[in-house]
């Protein structure tokens, strides 16, 4: 091979939407399960879908079939938009398995959630990896080999678990402030773990494409595709790689198909293959068969969004703080817990979308983030999601009581409560029984009355301990209506102390009743 | 007797207290023999109820090619545009916020303030006291074309308007102090609206405050002679809880509530700080702020950074019947304020069988006993009151009992019945 051949070009794309919220109150809180707005997200990948992700898999299916095993591209789905092509527009799943069976198309792994979980904790984050494989094999039969995380966020850290996991490459920004003098177009490697490829994004080409293209103010309007190879051609001469890594909605929806991106998207391959001497490479391949220059070293966090290339788009002030750590605070009890429903709502409210819409940075990057909110304003978006999460958290501590200990008093509350309403019922029995034995006696027997009561009370607590095992060993449902069936007032002083004895609860409970008579 | 009553808003166009008290009050009267009321608001909707008073919108008096004399201008003004943003309990920085709400029913007022830049700058702009001055014209045109006894004006928005009426008619004025400019300000008053409302305190014949607190600013903060300012308490409208109000908690925590605007005179940061130390002691609770206002922003990000938003809730401005909701579901009804003229909402959350925390710098807190009154800086007290409402059953049954008690016993009429005593004297005195 010639040094020539070397030169790779990387395409990537990204394809997420995510499971936008509905307006929920306060008033829902603990009555309305259901989170989020069905029209909104059907709507909008029904838009996307037509306007961007149909049309475009087409023009790249055609360049494959065209170009003969010379273009190449690589993609990432997260988790939610798969579930929501499911459900909204599952032809574009089907042209996405169409698109992988040409054997020219990666599809890398992210996390299913298009989560920050990557921020917080390994082992969710390690699970959510699993789990989106299992989907892309499921969806689009192909198992992938490198890694792409949620808005390219990156660390050292990060990447050593990635490359625990085995892939061969992750992608990232080639951010400036990590980079210094260094070019992002060679490959390097994580500073950990040197077996992990990181490929780095060149924002000013990428950006060109997915920002300006269709900007009438920037002075290189219009870009053809000859101008863009001829970019390419002026890179420094030994640069080995180019990373072009953007929205895949840049083609058709952030950028209308009236701007002509489509067409350009079309004649691209063809101008590269022609003019330059780049080639088409998938990050896998690049892994294989480019050498690092050098380990990068990224101690903090960094990511493609915003000026600032960092994580501040969704950490960035304290609301989103305060909602991130709730969030994750309840990761343990989810995890303990079985509810599939349940665990859908906590794959949904960790995608990072929620924290994007929090963001208070209107200054350098508000288009951006105006752009894809659907909130007018950072408050209420949290105000919004804390409600959800809160409703959320009320479920969750319902359905799955943390510890057995809790499990145990969630019965023994059960059976305290259907004792109580027996309690009432049989105490008004008692009330109504007494009246009536008041009527047909004269009232002097009325006292010796309540003695004989508290007696036998104190006679049958020690008989009642067997009675306890089997009260405990009855399900709820069953105890109501034994005593239902026993309607005489005798029966009814006797199963008080057992009822009593269960727990020190109801005790409390009879005392405070007593208190009130 | 009839009345001439200059206000700003009317139901069920209420966005403060201000509305329901002069509703309230006016209701009351309707009670009074030979009271007839004519009320006045800037902008009529017509859905207002309008069976105990005659309401006139100044927005529906046709004041174009009519040739007014004012004092103060020196030719008449002719085709004069009437349509009035004048929105209650509001100074000209809310007035800016308002006008730019989102409000369906203010789409009016979206419109109309594009140049109103006064934003947070604290400085003034003419917008507001135009449309005062708008208001005063047609009042003078309504003075005119209407026969009445006296003139009643409520609040500094009106006192110009009633001023105007008094220039034409040659009436008695009367002006009601719901609120002075020290109240809402929090201390740095506005000094053009404080002229508006010392000329108005100047020219009436009798000044009537909703509080001995109010009242004892009027004499020492607007110099006015203790003699001419007079202290009628507001009531509260029975309510009767029908069954929807009554919704069920989805959740198991109590809940807390704060209601209305979020603005530094209703202390609602105090809130946060006593919420804040409450959920040090105790998990099964909620707090929730109600309503909006130019603190809300600051607000959220305060219980953010306090870690406490999982507990902390934020709704928004309520309408309707999600107050009564609220209430209904509510265990413990705080009102914080810095500085209350009287508070109304604390006697609606006593109705619904709310135990209520109030500020000793309200007014209500003159007139209430089965209320736990705190200073609004002791965040301390606030929290031990909120721990202890909600901890000891016996103590929110007291409250709940003899509030409803109490507050059964304030009602309008004995207001209203105040009020006149006030005009007749106004007049006698007129007359001699």
């Amino acid at each position: 091979m010639s040094s020539v051949v070397k030169k790779a070009i990387c395409l990537y794309f990204e394809v997420h939407q995510p499971y936008r919220l509905k307006r929920y109150r306060f008033f829902d809180l603990g009555h309305d399960h259901y989170y989020y707005d069905d029209f909104t997200n059907e709507s909008i990948l029904r838009k996307v879908a037509e306007k961007c992700y149909l049309p475009a898999n087409n023009i790249i299916m055609d360049l494959i079939t065209k170009h003969k095993g010379k273009f190449k591209v690589a993609f990432s789905l997260s988790g939610i938009v798969i579930d929501q092509f499911r459900l909204y527009a599952p032809e574009v799943l089907d042209s996405f398995r169409k698109l992988a069976e040409t054997g020219m198309v990666e599809f890398l792994s992210e996390t299913e959630a298009h989560s920050l979980s990557s921020l917080k904790n390994k082992n969710e984050f390690i699970r959510q990896v699993n789990e989106h494989k299992i989907l892309l094999k499921e969806y689009l039969g192909v198992e992938p080999t490198s890694f792409r995380n949620t808005e390219l966020i990156y660390s050292d850290q990060i990447g050593s678990w990635v490359a625990e996991m085995g892939f061969k490459a992750i992608l990232t920004e080639g951010a400036k402030h990590v980079l210094g003098w260094k070019s992002p177009n060679y490959l390097y490697c994580n500073a950990i773990n040197p077996r992990l490829k990181v490929l780095l994004r060149n924002f000013v080409l990428s950006d060109d494409i997915a920002f300006r293209f269709s900007n009438r103010n920037w002075n290189e309007w219009p870009l053809t595709t000859d101008k863009y190879a001829s970019w390419l051609n002026k890179l420094a001469p030994k640069s080995e790689l180019v990373n072009i890594f953007i929205d895949y909605e840049t083609f058709g929806e952030h950028n209308w198909k009236e701007t002509g991106i489509l067409d350009f998207l079309s004649h691209l391959p063809g101008a590269v293959l022609k003019k330059t001497s780049f080639k088409f490479m998938t990050p896998s391949e690049v892994a294989d068969n480019l050498q690092p220059v050098s380990a990068i070293s990224v101690p903090s966090p960094i990511s493609w969004a915003d000026e600032e290339r960092d994580i501040t788009a969704w950490l960035g002030n304290e609301l989103q703080n305060a909602a991130f750590e709730k969030l994750y605070s309840l990761t343990e009890k989810v995890n303990n817990c079985q509810y599939d429903l349940l665990k859908k709502d906590w794959l949904f409210l960790q995608s990072s979308d929620h924290f994007y819409y929090m963001c208070t940075k209107f200054f350098s990057d508000g288009a951006v983030h105006a752009y894809f909110n659907p909130y007018e304003t950072p408050y209420d978006a949290f105000m919004n999601y804390m409600n959800v999460l809160s409703d959320f958290e009320i479920r969750l501590n319902r359905m799955c009581p943390a510890t057995d200990e809790q499990i145990e008093i969630l019965k023994l509350d059960s059976q305290i409560k259907a004792k109580e309403e027996i309690i009432v019922r049989q105490a008004s029995e008692l009330v109504t029984l007494n009246k009536k034995l008041s009527k047909i006696k004269p009232k002097k027997k009325v006292i010796p009355k309540t003695k004989v009561k508290t007696k036998s009370a104190a006679v049958t607590k020690s008989n009642s301990v067997d009675k306890v095992t089997v009260s405990r060993s009855k399900t709820k449902s069953l105890a109501p209506e034994k005593i239902k069936s026993t309607e005489k007032p005798k029966s009814a002083r006797i199963r008080k102390p057992t009822a009593r004895k269960i727990s020190p609860k109801t005790k409390s409970a009879r005392g405070r009743k007593n208190e009130a008579k | 007797m009839r009345v001439l009553m200059f206000g700003w808003e009317f139901p069920p166009h209420i966005s403060g207290g201000l509305g329901t008290a002069s509703y309230g009050l006016t209701k009351g009267m309707a009670t009074l023999d030979d009271m007839e009321v004519i009320f006045v608001v800037p902008k009529t909707w017509g859905d207002e109820d309008q069976s105990m008073v005659r309401l006139i919108g100044a927005n529906k008096i046709p004041v174009a090619y009519k040739h007014i004399y004012y004092k103060g201008y020196t030719h008449p003004f002719e085709k004069i545009e009437v349509s009035s943003k004048i929105v209650p309990y509001i100074d000209p920085e809310d007035f800016w916020k308002l006008t730019r709400s989102e409000v369906s029913e203010m789409r009016m007022l979206v419109h109309t303030n594009n140049e109103g830049k006064i934003d947070f700058s604290g400085r003034y702009d003419g917008n507001l006291m135009e449309e005062i001055q708008k208001y005063a014209v047609v009042a003078a045109v309504i003075a005119t074309d209407n026969e009445f006894d006296v003139i009643h004006a409520h609040d500094w928005l009106a006192y110009p308007a009633g001023i105007a009426a008094m220039e034409v008619s040659g009436k008695p004025l009367v002006i009601h102090v719901h609120a002075t400019d020290f109240d809402r300000s929090g201390g740095s008053v506005n000094p053009d609206v404080y002229s508006i409302e010392k000329n108005g305190m100047d020219a009436a014949s009798k000044i009537i405050t909703v509080s001995n607190l109010t009242r004892d600013i009027v004499i020492n903060k607007y110099h006015i002679d203790p003699a001419k300012v007079e202290t009628v308490y507001n009531a509260v409208e029975p309510v009767c809880l029908t069954e929807e109000t009554n919704a069920v908690k989805g959740f198991e925590e109590k809940v807390v509530t704060f209601l209305g605007r979020i603005t530094l005179q209703k202390g609602p940061e105090y809130f946060i700080e006593a919420a804040y130390k409450v959920l040090q002691v105790m998990k099964n609770v909620r707090f929730v702020m109600a309503g909006s206002g130019d603190m809300m922003e600051r607000m959220i990000r305060r219980a953010a950074s306090l870690r406490i938003t999982d507990r902390f809730h934020f709704t928004g401005f309520l309408r309707g019947n999600d107050v009564f909701t609220l209430l209904s579901m509510s265990d413990v009804y705080i009102m914080p304020s810095v500085s209350e003229p009287f508070g109304i909402s604390p006697l609606e959350a006593m109705q619904s069988e709310v135990p209520v925390i109030i500020s000793k710098q309200s007014g209500v807190a003159e007139i209430l006993t089965h209320a736990v009154k705190v200073d609004f800086w002791d965040i301390d007290a606030m929290a031990d009151a909120i721990y202890g409402i909600l901890t000891y059953p016996a103590l929110s049954q007291m409250f709940i009992k003899n509030g409803k008690e109490e507050v059964i016993k304030l009602k309008w009429d004995n207001s209203a019945r105040h009020v006149r005593n006030i005009y007749n004297e106004v007049i006698a005195n007129h007359k001699s």
